[in-house]
């Protein structure tokens, strides 16, 4: 069906997003590599120096980053359990008969649209406050002693907010793929006398195998460089209880200056998030193909 | 729903869903309440939910201070001129792959997406450093340009999408009939298109208005959208509570409207159209 001529059109209407996307994938990447490869601070101009590996022997062997490795993973991981365990059996409540249902789903969405510097500040602020939030108000109410959230437990606040800007999604996307469930094979379970809950094991569970594999992977990518929601309540601290590798890297480029140790930790960035790319492009890839 | 549910599950199902929804929701709830108290009320205990003294004072304390309008006006310049121009260089190239694939295309749109999924500290770096040297630190066109390359995948794969979907009969039927591509273009494709350029566009309105790692880390104040300029009240002085809230309800209302006529396109544009 096509031309010469239209190959030809849709080629040069292609080049513009591949040449940009080209440019932008590979001049800072290659900057960052150069860079990760100098004694470079901003603090000390004109003394760069090319020194190596060293970068990478100095941040891989930094105390700050097995702690924010590990921080950043347990964020990651916690953020994605909570969203999953609870988004199933949000989004099959959400498709039982509910009257007002898509009201409902609009309350459940909304977190999702809520800016993370908004949704980061007011749950420090309205709700986590140790003495004049809602949270120690519920406390007392039933006679617990407020907890102060952002000093007892940094990193498990962290992951509330995220979590709770998070779920929405998880939800919104198990929801949708539910919809699709083919409910004549529910009926038919049904009728063999299957229970509800082997139905749920051997039919929905199957079927929402991959919309949770796709949850599982945007949502790493995403997590895995949760930024603003530490920038604006702990600033990392503290001490390092919730620097994640996203903000020990900006503040070893922001505040420290350290330009080479920065781009080294930029780098293994990479890295990490490639690997879990990597499952997800295969994921997408295949559907691309059906 | 071909099934018959009883009016008891109805109910049961009902109940729960609400009150689940309405726990989600209750920050947001929150948070706007808060911000028609007076900041005394606000930081109150115990807190009053529905009747203290309803004031209007914070939305016009937040202009008066910190020319909040500027802000705004920064949000819409940045969210809406990355949308476009993303929009400019993708409707193209998205066109170009859905209607003249070749062998290579598949292979270009997981690229694509892989680009995507670099993370942004691991090259803040060096765009911070070409940013400064370029003088393009808090300006609206630096911003601009980084959330343009940002979302550029996503656009592109949306909008690729949405093109597949239209059928090629009706193209095939235009040009027996003799449309060259130009009118082709304009009276076939563009009138099918709209539904999902008007989604893509959406969404990627709302992703750009809450992007907060180029913003935060690009912007302080003269060029700062809602997002750096609502992160500043990480650090204040005093009582604040209520014209935080105030300047966030402000800074998420608009977005909260278009997202929630978005939602279903929000699960395509979001998982690359493996959940539709």
């Amino acid at each position: 069906m096509a031309t010469r001529q239209t190959q030809f059109l849709a080629r040069s209407l292609l080049t513009p997003a591949v040449g940009l996307l080209f440019i932008w994938m590979i001049v800072p990447l290659a900057l960052t590599i150069y860079f990760a490869t100098l004694h470079y601070s901003l603090l000390d101009p004109g003394s760069e120096a090319f020194v190596g590996l060293e970068n990478f022997r100095y941040f891989l062997t930094d105390p700050a980053f097995l702690a924010s490795l590990e921080n950043t993973l347990v964020l990651v991981g916690s953020v994605l359990a909570l969203t999953i365990l609870l988004g199933i059996p949000l989004a099959l409540l959400l498709d039982q008969p509910v009257i007002g249902r898509n009201f409902v789903r609009l309350m459940v969405i909304a977190p999702f649209f809520v800016m993370p510097t908004v949704s980061a500040l007011v749950w420090k602020n309205l709700l986590m406050h140790p003495v004049s939030g809602l949270f120690a108000w519920l406390a007392k109410l039933v006679g617990l002693t407020p907890i102060d959230w952002f000093n007892d437990v940094p990193l498990f606040s962290v992951i509330l907010i995220v979590a709770w800007q998070w779920l929405p999604f998880a939800t919104l996307i198990l929801l949708t793929a539910l919809q699709s469930l083919d409910e004549e094979q529910k009926e038919a379970a049904e009728m063999d006398g299957a229970s509800a809950i082997s139905t749920f094991i051997y039919i929905t569970l199957p079927h929402l195998a991959r919309p949770i594999t796709v949850v599982i992977l945007i949502e790493t990518i995403f997590l895995l460089t949760v930024f603003a929601e530490i920038f604006v309540t702990t600033g990392g601290g503290p001490g390092l209880q919730t620097t994640n590798i996203a903000f020990l890297i900006y503040s070893q480029a922001l505040i420290q200056f350290d330009v080479g140790s920065a781009s080294a930790g930029g780098l293994v960035a990479v890295v990490i998030a490639n690997i879990v790319a990597f499952f997800l492009v295969r994921i997408v890839g295949r559907n691309l193909e059906a | 729903m071909a099934r018959k549910s009883t009016t008891q599950q109805v109910a049961i199902s009902t109940i729960g869903a609400w009150f689940f929804g309405f726990l989600i929701f209750f920050p947001i709830l929150w948070m706007v309440l808060a911000s028609f108290k007076t900041e005394l009320e606000a930081f109150a205990v115990p807190p009053s939910f529905l009747f203290f003294h309803w004031t209007t004072e914070n939305y016009a304390t937040v202009q008066e201070r910190s020319d909040y309008l500027l802000h705004a006006m920064n949000s819409i310049i940045i969210a809406g001129g990355s949308t476009l121009v993303a929009l400019l260089i993708a409707i193209p190239a998205a066109w170009s792959m859905a209607f003249s694939p070749t062998k290579r295309t598949k292979d270009i749109l997981l690229w694509m997406l892989s680009t995507k999924m670099m993370p942004p500290v691991g090259v803040l770096v060096p765009i911070y450093l070409i940013y400064k040297s370029f003088g393009l630190l808090d300006s609206r066109i630096g911003l601009v340009f980084i959330l343009c390359l940002g979302n550029l995948p996503i656009v592109i794969w949306m909008l690729f999408t949405y093109f597949k979907e239209i059928p090629r009969d009706i193209l095939e039927a235009a040009r027996m009939d003799g449309a060259t591509i130009g009118r082709e273009l304009v009276y076939v494709l563009t009138p099918m298109a709209i539904p999902g350029l008007a989604s893509t566009l959406l969404l990627n309105l709302i992703l750009a208005w809450n992007e907060a790692f180029w913003t935060l880390n690009l912007s302080t104040s003269n060029a700062a959208p809602l997002t750096t300029f609502i992160a500043s009240y990480s650090s204040p002085e005093g009582l604040f509570w209520a014209k935080l809230s105030a300047a966030s309800t402000l800074a998420i209302a608009p977005i909260l409207v278009l997202g929630w006529f978005s939602q279903k396109q929000l699960v395509r544009g979001l998982t690359f159209g493996a959940v539709k």
